[in-house]
């Protein structure tokens, strides 16, 4: 029934080793890892035949029973937990038919409805092409760097001065090379003034360039009415007009605009407390805390939550009773040189508390630099890829941290809910499985699901039907489908009162403004009901409408379109850099407004336009966009899709393709 | 895609030539500089191919038929 497709290489790693540990003994064995790049086509069915034994055997583990070899599935019931294996097998060529059938009739399936997620692989003449372009523009952007240097032409961007030229280069490297001789040169395409609220349409301001996009001039005429495919407005809130503007409003002629002072000092107003009750009813947990700025939660909080610590005992304890001062500790001859800077290192100033973060390949920056300025080892999996993160998780339990081999002090798994730029939806069940299996922490970034995904509108976990209590910190923003600003961190109470204390961005960043507060408690109500109209059930279905309905076309025209069939955001393909600014300027031009995004936020061949699909847009704005953008696709030649497109001629049903069942 | 004339329709690979080499980026100095250098390079292959393809066509033709053609004339005994 379900047909899988996969493109597998079969890496053989670890060599087989046995590991032993206190409870568990376990053998890791041949591993494949398959690249999300290629193209596969993957559908999980409730009580299919599935040829993946991934969820089968992690249904398995959840309904208490104990995983299994392939090879030895008949005497599963005999071993018990002592010889334990991966929860998730890795496909075999070799498959007994015996164990097929016993695995797919005894289990449930891990997602109830069929999770869908395609990423075509790249056509080889299009990466050909692609690389060929960036090398003739960097043949020219050498060529223009040249006569810069020269002083032939004036140049326009920073450099060094004449003072400082035999210093260390400070504008060399390929960001700022890509930057002065790629990016400028279609730079008309970012960075567009709005001169009204970003709804389903929007007003731009015109601007023109003398010099190649150097500098910009506003002509002072308004395009009006472009219909906004690029705003994360998911929900249609972004409005002026409504019960939350008039909310707002009543709100600032209560509170006025400014806090004017930490959550921590006497920033907490009795709307906090309301936001983040609500917020807490929303996602289901305990408690939750609201933040000003959904980019300072992340890197703010995973500092506080898995950083470094200060341990001032011994410090003390040292100093108390055998040296007076740091200078006779250094001064003593007690103890030699390569000893005391241990010391001082080790116990004083403990540099890692020993935590362990995986993080997705394609995290956020934010996630990324809250990592980093954590100070804890971050490894990463590849991209929504299970047995990488299992395999990561076992090598992390089993080998311990690096020099010493002690177990790590917490490992939390990093994930995102949507990936904005692929359009991916995290595998959530699998993770909570792994993550329970192996005794991990989950911290799971709802940016762009929150509001956008779900029967009832409450993220990722709501969209699988799982518990919340699974995942341990659940953070999201307000910025996208609640048409305000702003982030929150739910969980545990214990986790939030933690947090009130000791994170930077409660004890040093101001606090969120009333008014927004105020658009994030209305849109929040409307969204559960609360206010009494079926305005936020009726947004959600219109939503997830629009989604399936936009996907679907583009994919029929023939666009290669990356990401989960039920995902807000659609990123198709341009590959070509010339394309890149054509495509931006094309739909400006038909009055479409669109974000085209390249290297470094992609990687290099693969630059894309991405849209967003909002419940704003009525069938009428999705239509004129979509004949727009089939308009210009055949104008650009963007539609690279290999699959089977429906031939008009043979009177196929637009429904087919040769690829599902 | 319906184009009303034959320029049109060159118009229209012209642009898609633009935007494969990623020519449409530069400013019009830099096309033209890409372009003359382009079609220089073309019309050295041009002119090369004209002076020489007839010539090597020849020898390898006579080559070929001294192997395969030039057999009876040599082994025929009387």
């Amino acid at each position: 029934m379900g047909v899988v497709f996969l493109r597998a290489r079969a890496v053989t790693l670890l060599g087989g080793r046995q590991i032993r540990l206190p409870l568990i003994s376990f053998r890791t064995s041949r591993l494949t890892l398959y690249k999300p790049r290629t193209l596969i086509f993957v559908k999980f069915r409730v009580a299919s035949q599935s040829v993946k034994m991934t969820e089968s055997s992690a249904s398995k583990l959840l309904n208490g029973e104990a995983c299994q070899r392939a090879l030895r599935a008949k005497n599963a019931g005999k071993n018990g937990f002592v010889k334990n294996h991966c929860v998730f097998e890795h496909p075999r060529k070799y498959r007994r038919p015996a164990e097929k059938n016993q695995n797919a009739t005894s289990n449930s399936s891990l997602y109830k409805k069929p999770f869908s997620e395609s990423f075509e692989e790249t056509p080889l003449l299009v990466a050909v092409l692609t690389y060929m372009g960036y090398g003739i523009l960097t043949i020219f952007g050498y060529f223009r760097d040249f006569l810069r240097h020269w002083n032939i032409e004036k140049c326009h961007i920073a450099h060094e001065r004449e003072q400082q030229k035999d210093f260390v280069p400070l504008y060399q490297d390929f960001e700022n090379f890509y930057t002065r001789n790629l990016y400028m040169r279609i730079r008309d395409n970012w960075n567009r003034p709005i001169c009204s609220v970003p709804g389903a349409k929007v007003d731009l301001v015109e601007r023109v360039t003398h010099n190649y996009n150097w500098t910009f001039e506003h002509t002072g005429k308004v395009v009006k009415d472009v219909i906004n495919m690029g705003s994360y407005n998911y929900l249609g809130f972004a409005e002026n007009t409504g019960a939350c503007a008039g909310a707002a409003i009543e709100t600032t002629h209560t509170y006025g605009v400014g806090v004017a002072s930490t959550r921590c000092e006497i920033g907490n107003l009795d709307i906090h407390e309301e936001l983040e009750q609500l917020v807490a009813r929303f996602l289901g947990v305990e408690s939750s805390m609201a933040f000003g700025m959904g980019f300072a939660t992340n890197s703010m909080n995973i500092p506080a939550l898995t950083g470094k610590v200060r341990n001032l005992i011994p410090f003390l304890f040292l100093f108390c009773f055998r040296f007076l001062s740091v200078e006779e500790f250094w001064n003593s001859a007690c103890y030699s040189l390569k000893e005391k800077q241990l010391f001082l290192q080790r116990i004083i100033y403990k540099k890692k508390k020993g935590c362990l973060i995986l993080s997705d390949e394609l995290n956020h920056a934010s996630l990324v630099l809250g990592a980093r300025l954590s100070g804890s080892t971050i490894r990463v999996f590849k991209h929504n890829n299970m047995q990488s993160l299992e395999k990561l998780l076992r090598d992390a339990i089993a080998h311990g941290q690096p020099r010493t081999h002690r177990p790590w002090k917490k490992i939390l798994i990093v994930v995102e809910g949507i990936y904005s730029m692929e359009g991916s939806i995290v595998r959530l069940p699998e993770v909570v499985a792994l993550k329970k299996r192996y005794k991990a922490y989950l911290y799971l970034d709802e940016a762009h699901s929150i509001g956008a995904l779900g029967p009832n509108g409450r993220g990722v976990v709501d969209y699988f039907g799982l518990d919340p209590k699974d995942v341990d910190i659940m953070m999201g923003t307000f910025t996208k489908s609640f048409g305000a600003a702003g982030g929150y961190i739910g969980g545990r109470k214990e986790l939030i009162d933690y947090l009130r204390c000791h994170s930077h961005s409660a004890l040093y960043a101001t606090s969120m403004s009333p008014p927004v507060a105020q658009q994030i408690i209305s849109s929040m109500k409307i969204i559960m009901g609360e206010d009494g109209s079926t305005l936020g059930a009726d947004r959600l279905r219109q939503l997830s409408e629009n989604t399936t309905y936009f996907r679907r076309k583009l994919r029929e025209m023939g666009f290669i379109i990356y990401g989960n069939d039920d995902s807000p955001v659609v990123p198709l393909m341009l590959y070509m850099p010339a394309k890149i600014g054509a495509f931006g300027r094309e739909m400006l031009k038909r009055n479409i407004g669109t974000v085209v995004v390249g290297f470094p936020a992609t990687p290099i061949i693969e630059s894309r336009a991405r849209f967003c699909v909002s419940a704003a847009h009525t069938r009428e704005m999705l239509d004129t966009a979509l004949e727009a953008i089939s308009e210009v696709g055949d104008l650009l030649q963007l539609k690279y899709s290999r699959r089977g497109r429906p031939l008009s001629s043979l009177g196929w049903s637009s429904e087919e393709s040769l690829l599902q069942d | 895609m319906n184009f009303k004339n034959f320029r049109e329709y060159l118009s229209w690979l012209y642009f898609q030539y633009l935007l494969i080499t990623g020519i449409y980026v530069l400013e019009p100095w830099e096309k033209s500089i890409f372009n003359s250098v382009l079609f220089s390079a073309i019309a050295m292959v041009v002119y090369t191919s004209y002076v020489f393809i007839p010539i090597h066509m020849r020898l390898a033709l006579e080559f070929f038929h001294e192997i395969f053609g030039g057999q009876p004339e040599s082994t025929m005994t009387l």
